[in-house]
Protein backbone atom coordinates (compact mmCIF):
# COMPACT_ATOMS: atom_id res chain seq x y z
CA UNK A 1 0.00 0.00 0.00
CA UNK A 2 2.88 2.35 0.88
CA UNK A 3 4.43 1.25 -2.37
CA UNK A 4 1.28 2.27 -4.29
CA UNK A 5 1.10 5.53 -2.44
CA UNK A 6 4.70 6.53 -3.27
CA UNK A 7 4.33 5.51 -6.88
CA UNK A 8 1.02 7.26 -7.36
CA UNK A 9 1.34 10.13 -4.92
CA UNK A 10 0.50 12.61 -7.65
CA UNK A 11 -2.79 10.89 -8.50
CA UNK A 12 -3.79 10.34 -4.86
CA UNK A 13 -2.95 13.92 -3.92
CA UNK A 14 -5.01 15.24 -6.81
CA UNK A 15 -7.92 12.98 -5.93
CA UNK A 16 -7.78 14.18 -2.34
CA UNK A 17 -7.78 17.83 -3.38
CA UNK A 18 -10.65 17.28 -5.76
CA UNK A 19 -12.55 15.41 -3.10
CA UNK A 20 -12.10 18.23 -0.60
CA UNK A 21 -13.16 20.81 -3.15
CA UNK A 22 -16.23 18.85 -4.29
CA UNK A 23 -17.36 18.30 -0.70
CA UNK A 24 -16.63 21.69 0.85
CA UNK A 25 -17.81 24.09 -1.85
CA UNK A 26 -21.36 22.64 -1.66
CA UNK A 27 -21.20 22.89 2.15
CA UNK A 28 -20.35 26.58 2.02
CA UNK A 29 -22.89 27.29 -0.72
CA UNK A 30 -25.52 25.18 1.02
CA UNK A 31 -24.93 26.86 4.36
CA UNK A 32 -25.20 30.30 2.77
CA UNK A 33 -28.48 29.34 1.09
CA UNK A 34 -29.91 27.53 4.12
CA UNK A 35 -29.58 30.43 6.55
CA UNK A 36 -32.01 32.75 4.74
CA UNK A 37 -34.26 29.85 3.70
CA UNK A 38 -34.48 28.50 7.25
CA UNK A 39 -35.14 31.99 8.55
CA UNK A 40 -37.93 32.54 6.04
CA UNK A 41 -39.52 29.24 7.04
CA UNK A 42 -39.66 30.53 10.62
CA UNK A 43 -40.60 34.11 9.85
CA UNK A 44 -43.47 33.05 7.60
CA UNK A 45 -45.00 30.09 9.31
CA UNK A 46 -46.95 28.91 6.25
CA UNK A 47 -43.66 28.45 4.36
CA UNK A 48 -42.24 25.93 6.81
CA UNK A 49 -43.97 22.76 5.64
CA UNK A 50 -43.87 23.39 1.87
CA UNK A 51 -40.19 24.23 2.11
CA UNK A 52 -39.23 21.32 4.33
CA UNK A 53 -41.27 18.88 2.22
CA UNK A 54 -39.79 20.10 -1.04
CA UNK A 55 -36.27 19.55 0.21
CA UNK A 56 -37.29 16.25 1.75
CA UNK A 57 -38.33 15.07 -1.70
CA UNK A 58 -35.14 16.43 -3.28
CA UNK A 59 -33.07 14.64 -0.66
CA UNK A 60 -34.75 11.35 -1.50
CA UNK A 61 -33.58 11.45 -5.15
CA UNK A 62 -30.66 9.04 -5.47
CA UNK A 63 -27.40 10.91 -5.94
CA UNK A 64 -26.45 9.04 -9.07
CA UNK A 65 -29.75 9.93 -10.71
CA UNK A 66 -29.22 13.56 -9.80
CA UNK A 67 -25.69 13.55 -11.24
CA UNK A 68 -27.07 12.17 -14.48
CA UNK A 69 -30.14 14.40 -14.75
CA UNK A 70 -28.59 17.69 -13.72
CA UNK A 71 -26.72 18.20 -17.02
CA UNK A 72 -30.07 17.94 -18.79
CA UNK A 73 -31.61 20.57 -16.54
CA UNK A 74 -28.61 22.87 -16.16
CA UNK A 75 -27.31 22.48 -19.70
CA UNK A 76 -23.88 21.61 -18.35
CA UNK A 77 -21.54 19.01 -19.80
CA UNK A 78 -22.03 15.52 -18.41
CA UNK A 79 -18.46 15.49 -17.11
CA UNK A 80 -18.60 18.97 -15.59
CA UNK A 81 -17.81 19.11 -11.84
CA UNK A 82 -20.58 21.68 -11.58
CA UNK A 83 -23.08 18.81 -11.67
CA UNK A 84 -21.60 17.29 -8.53
CA UNK A 85 -21.33 20.66 -6.82
CA UNK A 86 -24.95 21.52 -7.58
CA UNK A 87 -26.22 18.08 -6.56
CA UNK A 88 -24.38 18.14 -3.25
CA UNK A 89 -25.46 21.72 -2.61
CA UNK A 90 -29.06 20.58 -2.99
CA UNK A 91 -28.49 17.81 -0.44
CA UNK A 92 -26.78 20.23 1.94
CA UNK A 93 -29.65 22.68 1.73
CA UNK A 94 -32.13 19.85 2.20
CA UNK A 95 -30.44 18.94 5.47
CA UNK A 96 -29.46 22.39 6.69
CA UNK A 97 -32.49 24.52 5.82
CA UNK A 98 -34.48 22.31 8.11
CA UNK A 99 -31.99 22.41 10.98
CA UNK A 100 -31.70 26.20 10.68
CA UNK A 101 -35.49 26.49 10.82
CA UNK A 102 -35.80 24.00 13.68
CA UNK A 103 -32.95 25.65 15.56
CA UNK A 104 -34.55 29.07 15.26
CA UNK A 105 -37.96 27.68 16.19
CA UNK A 106 -36.49 26.09 19.30
CA UNK A 107 -35.31 29.44 20.69
CA UNK A 108 -37.35 30.12 23.81
CA UNK A 109 -40.07 32.64 22.80
CA UNK A 110 -39.72 34.24 26.22
CA UNK A 111 -36.10 35.09 25.41
CA UNK A 112 -37.07 36.48 22.00
CA UNK A 113 -39.78 38.60 23.59
CA UNK A 114 -37.39 39.82 26.25
CA UNK A 115 -34.97 40.84 23.50
CA UNK A 116 -37.73 42.71 21.68
CA UNK A 117 -38.79 44.43 24.89
CA UNK A 118 -35.18 45.50 25.54
CA UNK A 119 -35.34 47.38 22.25
CA UNK A 120 -33.77 45.04 19.71
CA UNK A 121 -34.87 45.58 16.14
CA UNK A 122 -35.68 42.45 14.18
CA UNK A 123 -32.46 42.08 12.18
CA UNK A 124 -30.10 42.73 15.07
CA UNK A 125 -32.14 40.44 17.28
CA UNK A 126 -31.70 37.68 14.71
CA UNK A 127 -27.92 38.14 14.60
CA UNK A 128 -27.29 38.86 18.29
CA UNK A 129 -29.83 36.62 19.96
CA UNK A 130 -31.69 34.08 17.86
CA UNK A 131 -28.87 32.77 15.65
CA UNK A 132 -26.34 32.37 18.48
CA UNK A 133 -28.90 30.47 20.57
CA UNK A 134 -29.82 28.28 17.57
CA UNK A 135 -26.15 27.65 16.78
CA UNK A 136 -25.74 24.30 18.60
CA UNK A 137 -28.64 22.84 16.58
CA UNK A 138 -27.40 24.38 13.33
CA UNK A 139 -23.86 23.14 13.85
CA UNK A 140 -25.11 19.64 14.63
CA UNK A 141 -26.86 19.72 11.24
CA UNK A 142 -23.70 21.05 9.61
CA UNK A 143 -21.74 18.07 10.95
CA UNK A 144 -24.20 15.62 9.44
CA UNK A 145 -24.23 17.47 6.11
CA UNK A 146 -20.44 17.68 5.96
CA UNK A 147 -19.83 14.01 6.66
CA UNK A 148 -22.63 13.03 4.31
CA UNK A 149 -21.19 15.21 1.55
CA UNK A 150 -17.69 13.80 1.94
CA UNK A 151 -19.01 10.29 1.49
CA UNK A 152 -21.35 11.22 -1.39
CA UNK A 153 -18.59 12.77 -3.49
CA UNK A 154 -17.27 9.28 -4.25
CA UNK A 155 -20.47 8.41 -6.07
CA UNK A 156 -19.52 11.07 -8.60
CA UNK A 157 -16.70 8.82 -9.75
CA UNK A 158 -19.30 6.76 -11.61
CA UNK A 159 -19.76 9.73 -13.94
CA UNK A 160 -16.07 10.50 -13.92
CA UNK A 161 -15.78 13.21 -11.24
CA UNK A 162 -15.47 11.83 -7.78
CA UNK A 163 -12.28 12.78 -5.96
CA UNK A 164 -11.12 9.82 -3.95
CA UNK A 165 -13.93 7.80 -5.55
CA UNK A 166 -11.73 7.73 -8.64
CA UNK A 167 -9.42 5.45 -6.69
CA UNK A 168 -12.30 3.00 -6.17
CA UNK A 169 -13.21 2.82 -9.87
CA UNK A 170 -9.56 2.52 -10.70
CA UNK A 171 -9.13 -0.37 -8.25
CA UNK A 172 -12.22 -2.15 -9.51
CA UNK A 173 -11.16 -1.79 -13.12
CA UNK A 174 -7.66 -3.10 -12.41
CA UNK A 175 -8.75 -5.75 -9.83
CA UNK A 176 -6.38 -4.03 -7.49
CA UNK A 177 -7.10 -3.63 -3.77
CA UNK A 178 -4.60 -0.93 -2.77
CA UNK A 179 -6.23 2.13 -4.37
CA UNK A 180 -9.61 1.07 -2.96
CA UNK A 181 -8.18 0.78 0.54
CA UNK A 182 -6.36 4.08 0.26
CA UNK A 183 -9.51 5.73 -1.07
CA UNK A 184 -11.59 4.42 1.82
CA UNK A 185 -9.04 5.32 4.49
CA UNK A 186 -8.50 8.83 3.16
CA UNK A 187 -12.22 9.42 2.74
CA UNK A 188 -12.97 8.34 6.30
CA UNK A 189 -10.01 10.35 7.58
CA UNK A 190 -11.25 13.42 5.73
CA UNK A 191 -14.74 13.06 7.17
CA UNK A 192 -13.33 12.55 10.65
CA UNK A 193 -11.07 15.60 10.47
CA UNK A 194 -13.83 17.81 9.05
CA UNK A 195 -16.16 16.66 11.83
CA UNK A 196 -13.52 17.30 14.47
CA UNK A 197 -12.90 20.81 13.17
CA UNK A 198 -16.62 21.64 13.39
CA UNK A 199 -16.79 20.23 16.93
CA UNK A 200 -13.80 22.30 18.00
CA UNK A 201 -15.28 25.44 16.45
CA UNK A 202 -18.56 24.69 18.17
CA UNK A 203 -16.86 24.31 21.55
CA UNK A 204 -15.04 27.59 21.03
CA UNK A 205 -18.06 29.66 20.03
CA UNK A 206 -20.77 28.14 22.23
CA UNK A 207 -19.13 27.88 25.67
CA UNK A 208 -22.50 28.50 27.32
CA UNK A 209 -23.86 25.13 26.23
CA UNK A 210 -21.41 23.43 28.60
CA UNK A 211 -22.35 25.68 31.53
CA UNK A 212 -24.83 24.44 34.12
CA UNK B 1 -46.60 59.95 34.36
CA UNK B 2 -48.10 57.14 32.33
CA UNK B 3 -51.64 57.81 31.14
CA UNK B 4 -54.13 55.32 29.76
CA UNK B 5 -56.79 57.19 27.78
CA UNK B 6 -59.89 55.09 27.20
CA UNK B 7 -57.78 52.13 26.08
CA UNK B 8 -59.49 49.08 24.58
CA UNK B 9 -57.84 45.86 23.47
CA UNK B 10 -59.91 43.27 21.65
CA UNK B 11 -57.98 40.22 20.48
CA UNK B 12 -58.65 38.50 17.20
CA UNK B 13 -61.51 36.15 17.87
CA UNK B 14 -63.33 38.82 19.82
CA UNK B 15 -62.08 38.36 23.38
CA UNK B 16 -61.92 41.69 25.17
CA UNK B 17 -58.71 41.88 27.17
CA UNK B 18 -58.91 45.51 28.22
CA UNK B 19 -62.22 47.35 28.38
CA UNK B 20 -62.13 51.17 28.27
CA UNK B 21 -59.26 51.64 30.67
CA UNK B 22 -58.48 55.16 31.80
CA UNK B 23 -55.78 55.44 34.40
CA UNK B 24 -52.96 57.71 35.50
CA UNK B 25 -49.84 56.14 36.94
CA UNK B 26 -47.88 58.75 38.88
CA UNK B 27 -44.20 59.45 38.23
CA UNK B 28 -41.72 58.05 40.72
CA UNK B 29 -44.26 55.69 42.24
CA UNK B 30 -44.77 51.96 42.11
CA UNK B 31 -48.17 51.07 40.74
CA UNK B 32 -49.30 47.46 40.89
CA UNK B 33 -51.81 46.02 38.43
CA UNK B 34 -53.49 43.09 40.11
CA UNK B 35 -56.38 40.79 39.32
CA UNK B 36 -57.38 37.24 38.43
CA UNK B 37 -55.97 35.65 35.29
CA UNK B 38 -57.51 36.96 32.09
CA UNK B 39 -58.26 40.36 33.60
CA UNK B 40 -56.07 42.25 31.14
CA UNK B 41 -53.36 43.33 33.57
CA UNK B 42 -50.47 41.92 31.53
CA UNK B 43 -51.99 43.17 28.28
CA UNK B 44 -52.22 46.65 29.81
CA UNK B 45 -48.58 46.48 30.91
CA UNK B 46 -47.38 45.39 27.51
CA UNK B 47 -49.23 48.14 25.73
CA UNK B 48 -47.02 50.66 27.54
CA UNK B 49 -43.88 49.57 25.67
CA UNK B 50 -45.84 48.67 22.55
CA UNK B 51 -45.33 44.93 22.79
CA UNK B 52 -49.09 44.92 22.20
CA UNK B 53 -50.99 47.57 20.26
CA UNK B 54 -54.31 48.85 21.65
CA UNK B 55 -57.42 48.43 19.52
CA UNK B 56 -58.43 51.97 20.41
CA UNK B 57 -57.45 54.65 22.86
CA UNK B 58 -54.04 56.12 23.61
CA UNK B 59 -51.22 55.56 26.06
CA UNK B 60 -49.11 58.57 26.91
CA UNK B 61 -45.82 58.82 28.71
CA UNK B 62 -45.34 62.34 30.08
CA UNK B 63 -47.95 63.52 27.59
CA UNK B 64 -46.39 61.88 24.54
CA UNK B 65 -48.33 59.18 22.73
CA UNK B 66 -46.23 56.00 22.70
CA UNK B 67 -47.71 55.04 19.31
CA UNK B 68 -45.94 58.01 17.74
CA UNK B 69 -42.52 57.03 19.04
CA UNK B 70 -40.00 54.68 17.46
CA UNK B 71 -40.70 51.24 18.92
CA UNK B 72 -37.12 50.18 19.58
CA UNK B 73 -36.04 53.55 21.01
CA UNK B 74 -39.12 53.66 23.23
CA UNK B 75 -38.36 50.20 24.58
CA UNK B 76 -34.73 51.02 25.29
CA UNK B 77 -35.96 53.82 27.53
CA UNK B 78 -38.20 51.46 29.51
CA UNK B 79 -36.80 48.73 31.75
CA UNK B 80 -38.52 45.36 31.44
CA UNK B 81 -38.49 42.46 33.89
CA UNK B 82 -40.43 39.22 33.36
CA UNK B 83 -41.37 36.19 35.37
CA UNK B 84 -38.57 33.76 34.53
CA UNK B 85 -36.16 36.63 33.95
CA UNK B 86 -35.88 35.75 30.22
CA UNK B 87 -32.11 36.06 30.34
CA UNK B 88 -30.03 35.42 27.24
CA UNK B 89 -28.64 31.90 27.78
CA UNK B 90 -25.67 32.50 25.48
CA UNK B 91 -24.40 35.55 27.31
CA UNK B 92 -22.62 35.85 30.61
CA UNK B 93 -24.36 37.57 33.49
CA UNK B 94 -22.25 40.65 32.86
CA UNK B 95 -23.16 40.83 29.17
CA UNK B 96 -26.81 40.21 29.94
CA UNK B 97 -26.78 43.24 32.21
CA UNK B 98 -24.87 45.27 29.60
CA UNK B 99 -27.47 44.55 26.89
CA UNK B 100 -29.36 47.83 26.66
CA UNK B 101 -26.36 50.16 27.11
CA UNK B 102 -24.71 48.32 24.17
CA UNK B 103 -27.90 48.75 22.13
CA UNK B 104 -27.80 52.44 22.97
CA UNK B 105 -24.35 52.67 21.43
CA UNK B 106 -22.06 52.41 24.46
CA UNK B 107 -18.84 50.49 23.90
CA UNK B 108 -18.76 47.02 25.37
CA UNK B 109 -16.09 48.10 27.83
CA UNK B 110 -18.16 51.04 29.15
CA UNK B 111 -21.29 48.93 29.31
CA UNK B 112 -19.51 46.19 31.26
CA UNK B 113 -18.05 48.62 33.76
CA UNK B 114 -21.54 49.95 34.44
CA UNK B 115 -22.88 46.41 34.59
CA UNK B 116 -20.50 45.54 37.44
CA UNK B 117 -21.92 48.41 39.48
CA UNK B 118 -25.48 47.32 38.81
CA UNK B 119 -24.76 43.75 39.81
CA UNK B 120 -23.51 45.05 43.12
CA UNK B 121 -26.63 47.17 43.45
CA UNK B 122 -28.95 44.18 43.14
CA UNK B 123 -26.86 42.09 45.52
CA UNK B 124 -24.83 39.96 43.12
CA UNK B 125 -21.13 39.69 43.85
CA UNK B 126 -18.63 40.13 41.02
CA UNK B 127 -17.86 36.41 40.99
CA UNK B 128 -21.14 35.88 39.11
CA UNK B 129 -20.08 38.16 36.26
CA UNK B 130 -18.57 35.47 34.06
CA UNK B 131 -21.22 32.84 34.70
CA UNK B 132 -24.02 31.90 32.37
CA UNK B 133 -27.70 32.11 33.35
CA UNK B 134 -27.98 28.30 33.49
CA UNK B 135 -25.48 28.34 36.35
CA UNK B 136 -27.65 30.56 38.54
CA UNK B 137 -30.54 29.83 40.89
CA UNK B 138 -33.98 31.24 40.09
CA UNK B 139 -33.54 34.04 42.62
CA UNK B 140 -30.14 34.97 41.23
CA UNK B 141 -31.51 34.97 37.69
CA UNK B 142 -34.24 37.34 38.78
CA UNK B 143 -31.66 39.69 40.28
CA UNK B 144 -29.82 39.68 36.97
CA UNK B 145 -33.14 40.40 35.27
CA UNK B 146 -33.66 43.45 37.48
CA UNK B 147 -30.07 44.61 36.94
CA UNK B 148 -30.50 44.23 33.18
CA UNK B 149 -33.69 46.30 33.26
CA UNK B 150 -31.96 49.03 35.29
CA UNK B 151 -28.77 49.09 33.22
CA UNK B 152 -29.56 52.07 31.05
CA UNK B 153 -31.09 53.93 34.02
CA UNK B 154 -34.55 54.11 32.43
CA UNK B 155 -37.08 56.43 34.11
CA UNK B 156 -39.74 53.71 33.77
CA UNK B 157 -39.70 50.03 34.65
CA UNK B 158 -42.29 47.45 33.67
CA UNK B 159 -42.31 44.27 35.73
CA UNK B 160 -44.46 41.27 34.83
CA UNK B 161 -44.81 38.91 37.78
CA UNK B 162 -41.15 39.48 38.61
CA UNK B 163 -41.07 37.52 41.84
CA UNK B 164 -43.62 34.77 41.33
CA UNK B 165 -41.27 32.09 39.95
CA UNK B 166 -39.13 31.87 43.09
CA UNK B 167 -39.84 30.17 46.40
CA UNK B 168 -41.59 32.17 49.16
CA UNK B 169 -38.44 32.78 51.23
CA UNK B 170 -36.46 34.12 48.30
CA UNK B 171 -39.51 36.03 47.14
CA UNK B 172 -39.94 38.04 50.33
CA UNK B 173 -36.20 38.66 50.37
CA UNK B 174 -36.26 39.94 46.79
CA UNK B 175 -39.35 42.04 47.53
CA UNK B 176 -37.72 43.69 50.53
CA UNK B 177 -34.52 44.40 48.62
CA UNK B 178 -36.51 45.70 45.71
CA UNK B 179 -38.45 48.11 47.92
CA UNK B 180 -35.16 49.42 49.31
CA UNK B 181 -33.78 49.82 45.82
CA UNK B 182 -36.89 51.69 44.71
CA UNK B 183 -36.60 54.06 47.67
CA UNK B 184 -33.14 54.99 46.40
CA UNK B 185 -34.00 55.13 42.71
CA UNK B 186 -37.54 56.53 42.66
CA UNK B 187 -38.41 55.01 39.28
CA UNK B 188 -41.87 55.04 37.80
CA UNK B 189 -42.69 51.35 38.10
CA UNK B 190 -45.63 49.38 36.80
CA UNK B 191 -45.78 45.87 38.18
CA UNK B 192 -48.19 43.08 37.33
CA UNK B 193 -49.03 40.38 39.83
CA UNK B 194 -51.88 38.02 40.66
CA UNK B 195 -50.87 38.09 44.31
CA UNK B 196 -52.87 40.69 46.22
CA UNK B 197 -50.52 40.45 49.21
CA UNK B 198 -47.59 41.34 47.01
CA UNK B 199 -49.60 44.22 45.54
CA UNK B 200 -50.39 45.59 48.98
CA UNK B 201 -46.87 45.09 50.24
CA UNK B 202 -45.09 46.74 47.31
CA UNK B 203 -47.50 49.17 45.70
CA UNK B 204 -47.80 52.89 46.31
CA UNK B 205 -50.99 52.49 44.32
CA UNK B 206 -52.89 49.38 43.35
CA UNK B 207 -55.15 48.97 40.33
CA UNK B 208 -57.48 46.01 40.78
CA UNK B 209 -58.78 44.51 37.54
CA UNK B 210 -61.71 42.20 37.15
CA UNK B 211 -62.25 39.56 34.45
CA UNK B 212 -63.11 41.11 31.11
CA UNK B 213 -60.44 43.76 31.46
CA UNK B 214 -62.34 46.31 33.53
CA UNK B 215 -60.74 48.39 36.22
CA UNK B 216 -62.48 47.68 39.51
CA UNK B 217 -60.61 50.08 41.76
CA UNK B 218 -57.53 52.29 41.74
CA UNK B 219 -56.39 53.24 45.20
CA UNK B 220 -53.61 53.15 47.74
CA UNK B 221 -53.22 49.80 49.51
CA UNK B 222 -54.59 51.33 52.69
CA UNK B 223 -57.73 52.60 50.95
CA UNK B 224 -58.13 49.28 49.23
CA UNK B 225 -58.20 47.45 52.54
CA UNK B 226 -60.30 50.04 54.33
CA UNK B 227 -62.81 50.83 51.61
CA UNK B 228 -63.01 48.27 48.84
CA UNK B 229 -65.13 49.71 46.02
CA UNK B 230 -67.42 46.71 45.70
CA UNK B 231 -67.93 43.08 46.59
CA UNK B 232 -65.52 41.87 43.94
CA UNK B 233 -62.67 43.98 45.30
CA UNK B 234 -63.57 43.05 48.87
CA UNK B 235 -63.47 39.36 48.11
CA UNK B 236 -60.33 39.67 46.00
CA UNK B 237 -58.54 41.56 48.74
CA UNK B 238 -59.44 38.76 51.10
CA UNK B 239 -61.20 38.18 54.38
CA UNK B 240 -58.68 39.36 56.94
CA UNK B 241 -58.28 42.79 55.40
CA UNK B 242 -59.02 44.48 58.73
CA UNK B 243 -56.05 42.77 60.29
CA UNK B 244 -53.88 43.35 57.25
CA UNK B 245 -54.69 47.06 57.21
CA UNK B 246 -52.96 47.28 60.58
CA UNK B 247 -49.67 46.79 58.77
CA UNK B 248 -49.92 50.39 57.52
CA UNK B 249 -49.98 51.86 61.02
CA UNK B 250 -46.90 51.97 63.21
CA UNK B 251 -46.90 51.30 66.92
CA UNK B 252 -45.46 54.76 67.61
CA UNK B 253 -48.59 56.07 69.32
CA UNK B 254 -49.53 52.84 71.05
CA UNK B 255 -49.48 53.50 74.80
CA UNK B 256 -47.47 51.03 76.86
CA UNK B 257 -47.38 50.14 80.55
CA UNK B 258 -44.21 49.93 82.61
CA UNK B 259 -42.45 46.58 82.33
CA UNK B 260 -43.63 44.25 85.03
CA UNK B 261 -42.99 40.59 85.83
CA UNK B 262 -40.77 39.92 82.86
CA UNK B 263 -37.29 38.47 83.39
CA UNK B 264 -34.61 40.86 82.16
CA UNK B 265 -30.87 40.48 81.78
CA UNK B 266 -28.30 42.93 83.17
CA UNK B 267 -28.74 45.30 80.26
CA UNK B 268 -32.51 45.32 80.71
CA UNK B 269 -33.18 43.10 77.68
CA UNK B 270 -36.10 40.70 78.02
CA UNK B 271 -35.02 37.09 78.51
CA UNK B 272 -36.56 34.06 76.86
CA UNK B 273 -39.14 35.90 74.79
CA UNK B 274 -39.62 34.85 71.18
CA UNK B 275 -40.58 38.28 69.90
CA UNK B 276 -40.46 41.92 70.86
CA UNK B 277 -41.43 45.04 68.96
CA UNK B 278 -40.12 48.56 68.49
CA UNK B 279 -41.94 51.84 67.93
CA UNK B 280 -41.36 51.46 64.19
CA UNK B 281 -43.05 48.08 63.89
CA UNK B 282 -46.59 47.95 62.60
CA UNK B 283 -49.69 47.38 64.70
CA UNK B 284 -50.06 44.11 62.83
CA UNK B 285 -46.76 42.89 64.27
CA UNK B 286 -47.85 43.91 67.77
CA UNK B 287 -51.23 42.22 67.37
CA UNK B 288 -49.56 39.05 66.23
CA UNK B 289 -47.17 39.10 69.20
CA UNK B 290 -49.97 39.68 71.68
CA UNK B 291 -51.97 36.80 70.25
CA UNK B 292 -49.09 34.37 69.99
CA UNK B 293 -47.33 35.05 73.31
CA UNK B 294 -48.39 32.67 76.10
CA UNK B 295 -49.07 35.48 78.55
CA UNK B 296 -50.97 37.63 76.08
CA UNK B 297 -48.34 40.33 76.46
CA UNK B 298 -46.03 41.97 73.96
CA UNK B 299 -42.87 43.75 75.10
CA UNK B 300 -41.56 46.89 73.48
CA UNK B 301 -37.83 47.47 73.30
CA UNK B 302 -35.80 50.60 72.66
CA UNK B 303 -33.00 50.97 70.12
CA UNK B 304 -30.57 49.32 72.57
CA UNK B 305 -32.76 46.25 72.91
CA UNK B 306 -33.77 47.08 76.50
CA UNK B 307 -37.42 46.59 77.42
CA UNK B 308 -39.19 49.93 77.85
CA UNK B 309 -42.83 48.94 78.04
CA UNK B 310 -45.43 46.23 77.59
CA UNK B 311 -48.85 45.86 76.05
CA UNK B 312 -51.58 43.37 76.93
CA UNK B 313 -54.55 42.02 74.99
CA UNK B 314 -56.84 44.55 76.62
CA UNK B 315 -54.52 47.50 76.05
CA UNK B 316 -54.33 46.69 72.38
CA UNK B 317 -58.07 46.17 72.03
CA UNK B 318 -58.73 49.50 73.78
CA UNK B 319 -56.26 51.27 71.54
CA UNK B 320 -57.74 49.80 68.38
CA UNK B 321 -61.22 50.74 69.58
CA UNK B 322 -60.09 54.29 70.34
CA UNK B 323 -58.71 54.63 66.80
CA UNK B 324 -62.17 54.00 65.41
CA UNK B 325 -63.62 57.09 67.02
Amino acid sequence: MIQYLTNNSEIVWQALQEHLYLALVPILLGFAISLPLGYLAVRFDWLYHPLINTFGVLYSIPSLALFVFLPVILGTKVLSPINVVVALTIYTVALLARTVADGLRAVDPVVVQAATAMGYRRSRRLIDVELPIALPVILAGLRVATVSNISLVSVGSLIGIGGLGQLFTRGFQLFYLEPILIGVILSVLLAGIADLIIVLVQRAITPWTRAA
Amino acid sequence: MITFEDVVKVYRGGATAVDHLSLELPTGKLTVLVGPSGCGKTTSLRMINRMIAPTSGRILIDGKDVAEQDEALLRRSIGYVIQHAGLFPHRTVLDNVATVPVLLGKTRREARAAAYQLMERVGLSAEFAKRYPAQLSGGQQQRVGVARALAADPPIMLMDEPFSAVDPVVRSQLQAEFLRLQQELGKTIVMVTHDIDEAIKLGDHVAVFRAGGRLAQFATPRELLAEPADDFVASFVGRDRGLRSLSFDSATDLPVRPVEGIPLDDAGRPLGLPGVFTKDDSLRVVTDLVISSPGGIAVRVGPDGAADGQVSHHDLADYLASRRR
